[in-house]
């Protein structure tokens, strides 16, 4: 379980987050959704710590994650994996290197055993075979569901996808979603998921939190996001015509 | 091969002592202050008086800077990696200059004994004057100084282009996500590298820039071969060898440290990484210099 406290961020003097409250529970999908430019990946970077938030506190497990020290966080660094919006695989490694990369510098086991974990990471997301291949050549697809595979290597408790399926198609997109779905389940992480693709909500999303403008606007779960009074999420909600559809087919 | 294996065992227990002994920390907090000065400069109203802005923007670089070297210096999570990645980085960065190193090093030590002969035709001088002349340009100054140019212009903005591509693509933040010290991850083995080789490129280059000197003397009858030969064993200091490699690891270090520091505060896209690289060459290539003078004062004087 991860707590945000009072989030608050600011670079310069542009207040990019203010007043952020959340809970992500164990074993769901959570979502943040919101617009291009709403904030929400410096959302998911305060929470892993590539930002520093100047107000607030990020808890796991309910023990401060600015306030504990060097060594303390890099365990809990450890636990996390994430999934970046361009893959952020490592262009000078192969794919094997690259999910044998975390086991390679923090993995005690030897090499056989980090092989085997490797492939069978690789067979979670359904590449085989393709171990040699270096990330220029996969298809986009491929490089995220190869960027799933090293972020579960170290058996991650929590688990951050930002825009997984950003740049794919409809069907890619769905089979990333579903990845990250069934992972959640059966390693009991803690999930969060960034995305503004409503296909993709309806789709995995339990939990969800609206971000506009740097601040949660709503939170709730995924038959209540269709029926919310709040104008603003109504707007990106139904701002596609075959969400309108549904509304309609719905009778709203 | 058992020195040369020797002097790189030696070279990197060095690096890694002076690492964990580093002093950078005792700056630390008047840096933070300075960052904290600089990253408020926006709307300061400092805009209005360039000469502070620029000052308080050199002072926040150079602190910047610091932060990060302390960062490289950092003790490495797993040695076999930083080491295997070391002999990587010789390769690429060291070896694949061996070709540009041969050749510029060959023809400049041709054209100094030319122009040597044609600036003192005195028959007040003897002949051998001009080997004498090119072994002392070519290793005081030619080949630590000019190679290491040369050496900025190529390794310095590939440094710079790699590590700030990994940047903007995200790659650096997913190191400091798994817990992995980017800093030193992707710096120190850089660093090792250039500092082992440099040298050997540099001697190279020394030996190429006398020998090209002897063919085109010899080749071109400016010399004959036994004057020149006679020049260059004539008032031979091993100091002066030691002066030049000396400035060599130094340039070595510049080199690599200020174009790693361009890439990875690399923020933004392609563009930003073309412009990261331009500044990696310009910025190492105004500190050599500086450091040349600096060194050359306090060495030879
Ligand atoms: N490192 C940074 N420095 C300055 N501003 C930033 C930085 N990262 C993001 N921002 C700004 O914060 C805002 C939110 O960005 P982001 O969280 O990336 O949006 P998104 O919701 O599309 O992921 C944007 O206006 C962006 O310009
Ligand atoms: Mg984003």
């Amino acid at each position: 379980m991860i707590t945000v406290e009072g989030l608050g961020k600011r670079f310069g003097d542009t207040q990019v987050l203010s007043g952020i409250d959340a809970v992500f529970q164990k074993g769901k999908v959570n979502q943040i959704i919101g617009r291009s430019g709403s904030g929400k990946s410096v959302l998911a970077k305060c929470m892993v710590g590539l930002h520093k938030p100047e107000e607030g506190r990020v808890l796991y497990e309910g023990r401060s994650f600015h306030e504990i020290d060097f060594d303390e966080r890099r365990q809990v660094r450890q636990r996390i994996g994430m999934l970046f919006q361009g893959s952020a695989l490592f262009d000078s490694l192969n794919v094997l290197e690259n999910v044998m990369f975390p086991l390679r510098m923090f993995g005690a086991m030897p090499k056989d055993e980090m092989q085997d974990r490797a492939h069978e990471c690789l067979k979670r997301v359904r590449i085989v075979d393709k171990d040699l291949l270096f990330p220029a050549e996969l298809s986009g697809g491929m490089q995220k569901r190869v960027g799933i595979a090293r972020a579960i290597a170290m058996e991650p408790q929590y688990l951050f996808c930002d825009e997984p399926n950003s740049g794919l198609d409809p069907q890619t997109a769905i089979v990333i979603d579903d990845l990250i779905k069934v992972i959640t389940e059966e390693l009991q992480t803690t999930t969060v998921v960034i995305t503004h693709d409503m296909n993709s909500v309806m789709e995995t999303g339990e939990h969800i939190l609206f971000i506009h403008q740097g601040r949660k606007w709503w939170e709730g779960d995924r038959d209540a996001l269709l029926h919310s009074g709040n104008q603003e999420l109504n707007e990106f909600v139904f701002a596609g015509s075959l969400m309108r559809q549904v509304k309609k087919a719905m009778g709203g | 091969m058992q020195p040369f294996f020797r002097y790189f065992r030696d070279l990197r227990g060095l690096l890694l002592h002076a690492a964990a002994r580093s002093k950078i920390s005792e700056t630390r907090r008047i840096e933070r202050v300075v960052v904290r000065i600089a990253l408020r400069r926006q709307g300061s109203g400092a805009e209005a008086w360039p000469t502070f802005a620029a000052t308080v923007s050199i002072v926040f670089h150079i602190g910047r800077y610091a932060l990060l070297l302390r960062e490289v210096f950092a003790r490495p999570e797993r040695l076999s990696i930083y080491w295997r990645r070391t002999v990587e980085e010789m390769d690429l960065l060291g070896v694949q200059s061996l070709g540009i190193v041969a050749l510029l090093s060959a023809f400049m030590g041709a054209v100094i004994t030319i122009q040597t002969k044609t600036n003192i035709d005195s028959p007040l001088i003897q002949a051998w004057v001009v080997g004498f002349a090119t072994r002392q340009s070519v290793i005081l100054e030619f080949s630590p100084t000019v190679i290491s140019l040369i050496l900025a212009g190529k390794v310095g903005s590939n440094i710079a282009a790699e590590i700030g591509s990994m940047r903007v693509k995200e790659q650096i933040d997913a190191l400091d996500i798994m817990g992995v010290n980017s800093a030193g991850y992707l710096i120190l083995p850089k660093l090792a590298a250039t500092i082992m080789i440099f040298p050997f490129l540099v001697m190279i280059s020394m030996f190429l820039g006398i020998f090209g000197g002897w063919m085109a003397g010899v080749q071109s009858g400016v010399i004959s071969s036994d004057d020149f030969i006679m020049g260059i064993q004539t008032g031979f200091k091993p100091f002066h060898v030691t002066y030049a490699l000396v400035k060599t690891v130094v340039f070595a270090f510049i080199i690599t440290t200020v174009s790693a520091y361009q890439g990875y505060h690399t923020r933004g896209g392609t563009r930003e990484v073309g412009i990261s690289s331009t500044r990696a060459v310009v910025y190492s290539n105004v500190a050599i210099l500086l450091a040349n003078l600096v060194l050359t004062r306090a060495l030879l004087l």
